[in-house]
């Protein structure tokens, strides 16, 4: 059955029988359900109930806009589900489920929302994670541009990591090249005119993560979003009070990121990753570890970057490939390109 | 395959710090450059670690962003508030004026946009019935861009707001500054692509100030300042090419030819240094109708130029470092600059801020 042309209406956001046939036959359907759950996603009940294994659970949420909402290498389904998960794996824990509020402008194609639903699945059923339950809210138009989606997640860990526990002697792995999303919405940018083919590095890192939480020594993790590697490290020097030395020749970037960060004028260590993780390891076990994280195909370019040491407390000190040596500190915001 | 030649080998590197070492003399010896790439390649590689405690490089006025005087802000503010779509180059848009900036126009609900070109100004202009206004700021780099939309028959309804600046005026203009004690030139590379060398030639002959035309990657800056102490220890100062893979010594004749169909040159108005005689761009008489400041009645009036306690002006002109002001990195970052060197991604302190200074020893 046809309704609204295909598009989101007010109606379907108003609790009544159009937004009952909205959540049926175009959004329930398409989302993965916790097997477990004794109340679940499909009970469509005030709330759900989560079967929690033994551990530490861990929560976290965000909210997701990203535009173009369809960009090269995912969408902001994909987007939203790798974000959630990534902050739960970078806690140390299994994500077990995540809440889904979606918040669309009316007249957004049914279709584009069909696309994002399913990409939102597909991340999540890659690492055995249930939407536990969800919510839809429509804004008028010109209101919200396009959709915005918010996700709450849960997990368990054996016990959480935090960005904060590094010592002085410990490795700093880095899971693979750096600077692909930020420098893929970049160059997206319809305003830049760029033929460049470059694509989100955008995925759920929990199956890479898994196994090299397993090896052990793992002492801090964190995934270098906004503000790229840049504002990771630094926040992981300035909490733990260590100063992490890094030789940016060992930093994966690849040839497309560096031609267009350098053309554009912004670094891409200031850029922001969506599949990637920063972690500390003890010394004895960052080979093993690197190991753990290369037998997987998102960890396949993972390498040794540097160390923590106790030269400067609180501040990145950066190698710089040729010899010379700076600080690498906290970018500031927004990048934008330069003039001349 | 084998791996490309990049221009940042260390052990390259390591070879030209020795003949830096070799060469640099024995008592304080101010190198300058003026141009935020440069300060950008220095900065961001750590190369001032390869340099001896005898000699320092410093950006002079390097920075389009940081040059460009109060009362063209306050022109282009001035445009922008008239209801004009204001076309300008990325942070032009955070410069203070006289009472506010770009920025500040637009969040009062003035049309100022951001534009990586100036053809994209055309775009825009072709799209409306609304005058649009292309702010033109940079160097010889940016004035053949500019030069080029007047000469393509651009649309009527496109005006520029003209602020392009010569480099080499201001080079000579800065040898008789006192303190400013330039002992030798490393030139942009990027300027040099379109002039060539001939219009370095006053500084080296007349005024016996070595000039050295260099690269931007690692190992170009390296070898450019080589290039310098050595012509400073022969004392035979001249015009030296350091960046032959870029640069020919006649430049970009094509280019040439259109900034001079398009534009005389005229005294220039530069912010921290004051008005440097033919070190500006106007434009020529058959393009009169194309001048924003004619178009919308711009009166011109000099502004204030300096911030109290801001030594931007001394930063402009290779008289202090970033970190000789007291307000560097304390009341003044590029989140809350002061000066114009802490708002253009090029000028000096927002550099020096975002990478950390002078290198780690």
């Amino acid at each position: 059955m046809r309704h609204s042309n295909g598009r989101i209406s007010a109606l379907h956001g108003a609790g009544g029988e159009m937004m009952d046939r909205l959540l049926v036959e175009h959004v329930l359907a398409r989302l993965p359900a916790a097997s477990d759950a004794r109340i679940g996603l499909r009970a469509l009940d005030d709330g759900a109930t989560v079967h929690l294994p033994p551990g530490e659970p861990v929560l976290t949420t965000d909210s997701h806009v990203v535009k173009p909402i369809f960009f090269p290498g995912g969408d902001i389904g994909r987007l939203a589900a790798a974000g959630t998960i990534n902050d739960l794996a970078v806690m140390g824990a299994r994500p077990l489920a995540l809440t889904l509020a979606l918040i669309i402008e009316e007249g957004f194609p049914i279709r584009d929302l069909e696309r994002i639903l399913d990409s939102f699945a597909a991340t999540l059923e890659a690492c055995g994670t249930a939407v536990a339950c969800g919510d839809t809210k429509v804004m008028g138009r010109g209101e919200i541009d396009g959709i915005a989606i918010n996700t709450t997640g849960l997990g368990v860990a054996k016990r959480a990591v935090s960005d904060a526990d590094l010592r002085v002697g410990d490795r700093i792995l880095v899971t693979g090249t750096i600077g692909d999303h930020g420098m893929a919405l970049l160059a997206a940018r319809e305003e830049f005119h760029l033929t460049t083919a470059l694509e989100s590095d955008v995925a759920a890192i929990w199956p890479m993560i898994e196994p090299a939480l397993r090896v052990g020594g793992i002492r801090a993790m964190k995934d270098p979003t906004r503000g790229g590697l840049a504002a990771a490290l630094n926040e992981m020097a300035r909490k733990s009070k260590t100063c992490v030395e890094i030789d940016e020749s060992a930093i994966a970037i690849r040839d497309a990121v560096r031609g267009l960060s350098d053309l554009l004028g912004i670094s891409p260590f200031d850029v922001a990753n969506e599949g990637k993780a920063i972690i500390a390891v003890s010394p004895d076990r960052a080979e093993a570890v690197l190991k753990a994280l290369r037998s997987h195909p998102l960890g396949r370019d993972a390498t040794v970057v540097g160390m923590v040491t106790d030269a400067y407390p609180g501040r990145v000190v950066l190698d710089t490939g040729v010899g010379g040596r700076r600080f690498l500190d906290m970018p500031l915001g927004d990048p934008v390109p330069r003039i001349c | 395959m084998s791996a490309p030649f990049r221009y940042a080998d260390p052990k390259r590197a390591r070879e030209l710090a020795d003949a830096i070492r070799i060469l640099a003399p024995a008592v304080p010896t101010k190198l300058v450059h003026v141009c935020g790439t440069h300060e950008m390649a220095i900065t961001e590689h750590g190369l001032r670690r390869f340099l001896p405690d005898t000699v320092e490089i410093l950006e002079g006025p390097g920075c389009p962003v940081c040059v460009t005087p109060t009362r063209d802000i306050d022109a282009a503010v001035q445009i922008a508030r008239s209801g004009a779509i204001l076309c300008t180059f990325g942070d032009m848009t955070r410069v203070p004026g006289t009472e506010t900036t770009l920025d500040g126009a637009r969040t009062d609900g003035a049309d100022v946009r951001t534009v990586l070109s100036a053809d994209e100004a055309v775009r825009i202009a072709r799209a409306t019935e609304r005058e649009v206004v292309f702010f033109a700021v940079g160097f010889e780099t940016t004035a053949p861009m500019t030069a080029a939309i007047l000469l393509d028959d651009p649309p009527e309804n496109l005006s520029v707001l003209v602020s392009h600046k010569l480099i080499p005026p201001a080079m000579e203009a800065l040898l008789d500054l006192p303190g400013a004690d330039v002992a030798g030139y490393l030139a942009p590379g990027h300027v040099s692509t379109i002039i060539g060398l001939a219009p370095y030639e006053p500084i080296a002959a007349q005024r016996g100030t070595p000039v050295v035309v260099g690269g931007f990657e690692p190992l170009d800056v390296l070898y450019g300042i080589a290039l310098l102490l050595r012509q400073i220890r022969d004392r035979a100062p001249k015009v030296e090419n350091g960046y032959p893979r870029a640069v020919s010594p006649k430049g970009n004749r094509a280019a040439q030819a259109i900034i001079r169909e398009v534009f005389e040159v005229s005294d220039g108005h530069w912010r921290g240094i004051g008005t440097i005689p033919a070190s500006g761009y106007a434009l020529r008489v058959p393009f009169a109708d194309r001048d924003a400041r004619r178009r919308f009645d711009i009166a011109g009036v000099p502004g204030e130029d300096v911030v109290p306690g801001c030594r931007c002006p001394d930063v402009l002109t290779a008289r202090a470092a970033p970190s000789d002001c007291p307000l560097f990195s304390a009341r003044c970052t590029p989140l809350t600059p002061v000066g114009p060197c802490m708002v253009g991604s090029e000028g000096a302190c927002n550099i020096w801020f975002r990478y950390g200074g002078r290198a780690i020893p």
